[in-house]
């Protein structure tokens, strides 16, 4: 009865945080960006908006974790559709809400073995060279084809969510050379079957070769990119889920480094976007941890894909509207 | 059964122990600092009532008019020329996202000697080139801001 009753309380938590940030209330902050000139005076109620993005954030962070996605895929699209900020510090803002995950989780999964170091070494090289030319060549382009190109990949994003499959441990016949003599390859204790795994990879040429794509997407959107190093990681290259997914996440403090002191640099650092951001954020997911015991993972995983679907055609609709192109 | 066989090899270790002291003290002065800000212990470059007129700009139209109202500097701020101005509560917060963002590069430069000492030359020459990559973006040279 209880166990029934805290089901549903927890069901109707994330449906209600589902249907604010779904309102169409959130559609006119956007607006108000694009018109916003600098005024003389101050705004006293420049509190507001940190304030809301620290309970934006702070919702996002349980539904981060409750969906199995990490918090900058959600971030950059919501926060960049449905904020008066400009896109350049929430992609800064959103490299960091990924970095910060990343960090967070890195050093208990390379202490556990279940983050590779010899796996991650390589596609870091590559991913964390791609995300600064990623980050330089966003910061170039103009807003709206940055806007238009995020739209864009996260409906991509929502058809990988659709469509991949995953594999606990994919059946690889024989490791590659190139694996072979970079010796990529573990062990690692599944204690659900009490058994020792012994993993190798094959398809490492290829596999390295699309993370030319991932990391470039990564430093151009400020994503972070699990989404997409996690599929590959598994399907592509063999590696067991468990390790495709704690070296993915460990691999996201490698690339995101890079791509972030690109922002840095550029100064797309704005404290009071940022630390809200990152507060709102780690606090959701330590709530979100303790809500999945009760919160079912079909109903969320719907939701952030509805979630997802929702922003990317915001950001399309953002990015053409700026052509004069009106799509609804 | 021994699990001996499943442990994270010496240089795995060794990373996640930097890595994991780099997370908790960035994150540590990062709150600290943004209580400083916040609270108004330390002056802000932009004052706190005005930093939302701003927010909605393209980074460039962003940092031209904070230099013209606020800095007055020959050079728009960017790159490391955020040292110079730690003093404020605003730009002290660049401080920890320096230091989440820089604790990698070290993880990479404590390991190779070891990859090198092993013969693990591939790996060591990948930790290395890692390593020049990630200074070089962290110097500002690749993005211009270099100072």
């Amino acid at each position: 009865m209880l166990r029934n009753i805290k089901e549903k309380a927890g069901m109707l938590f994330v449906s209600l945080m589902c249907a604010i940030m779904l309102s169409p209330a959130w559609a006119l902050a956007s607006e108000v960006a694009e018109v916003a000139q600098i005024p003389a005076a101050g705004d006293p109620g420049w509190w507001k908006w940190p304030l809301i993005l620290l309970v934006v954030t702070f919702v996002m962070g349980i539904i981060a974790v409750l969906g199995g996605v990490g918090g900058g895929v959600l971030f950059v699209p919501i926060i960049g559709g449905f904020f008066p900020f400009h896109l350049d510090f929430v992609r800064g803002a959103g490299l960091l809400v990924a970095l910060c995950g990343s960090l967070a989780a890195g050093p208990g999964l390379l202490k556990a073995n279940l983050a590779s170091l010899r796996l991650a070494l390589p596609v870091a090289l590559i991913a964390s060279t791609m995300a600064i030319v990623g980050a330089m060549v966003g910061l170039a382009l103009p807003t709206h084809i940055v806007q238009l190109a995020l739209g864009g990949t996260i409906l991509g994003i929502v058809a990988i969510m659709l469509t991949a499959k995953k594999s606990t441990v994919p059946d690889v016949p024989k490791a590659d050379a190139l694996s072979s003599a970079l010796r990529i390859t573990g062990v690692f204790y599944e204690p659900t079957t009490k058994e020792e795994i012994n993993w190798k990879i094959h398809r490492t040429i290829p596999g390295l070769l699309t993370f030319i794509i991932i990391g470039f997407m990564a430093g151009m959107f400020g994503l972070g990119a699990g989404w997409a190093n996690v599929p590959v990681l598994n399907l592509m290259m063999g590696a067991p889920l468990k390790i495709s997914v704690a070296t993915s996440k460990f691999l996201l403090s490698i690339t995101d480094t890079s791509a972030a002191w690109i922002y840095l640099n550029k100064g797309c650092l704005i404290p009071m976007i940022v630390v809200p951001s990152l507060i709102g954020i780690m606090l959701g997911s330590f709530v979100g941890v303790r809500l999945l015991k009760v919160a079912k993972p079909t109903f969320i995983r719907w939701m952030v894909i509805g979630i997802l679907l929702f922003a990317g055609l915001k950001a399309v609709q953002k990015g053409l509207s700026t052509m004069g192109v009106s799509l609804f | 059964m021994s699990h001996h066989n499943t442990q994270a090899t010496e240089e795995q270790v060794l990373y996640a122990d930097i890595l994991e002291k780099g997370m908790y003290a960035g994150l540590a002065i990062m709150i600290v600092a943004f209580a400083l800000y916040v609270l108004g212990v330390l002056p802000p470059v932009i004052p706190l009532d005005e930093i939302s007129l701003y927010w909605s700009t393209p980074v460039h139209d962003y940092l031209v008019a904070i230099n013209t109202n606020f800095l007055h500097w020959e050079t728009l701020p960017i790159g490391w020329s955020w040292m110079k101005l730690l003093g404020y509560g605003d730009f002290l917060n660049f401080l920890p996202v320096a230091i989440l963002s820089g604790v990698t590069i070290l993880c990479y430069i404590v390991i190779t000697p070891g990859l090198f000492a092993r013969k693990d030359k591939a790996m060591a020459f990948m930790a290395m080139a890692e390593a020049i990559i990630l200074t070089l973006a962290a110097s500002g040279i690749l993005s211009g801001g270099g100072h």
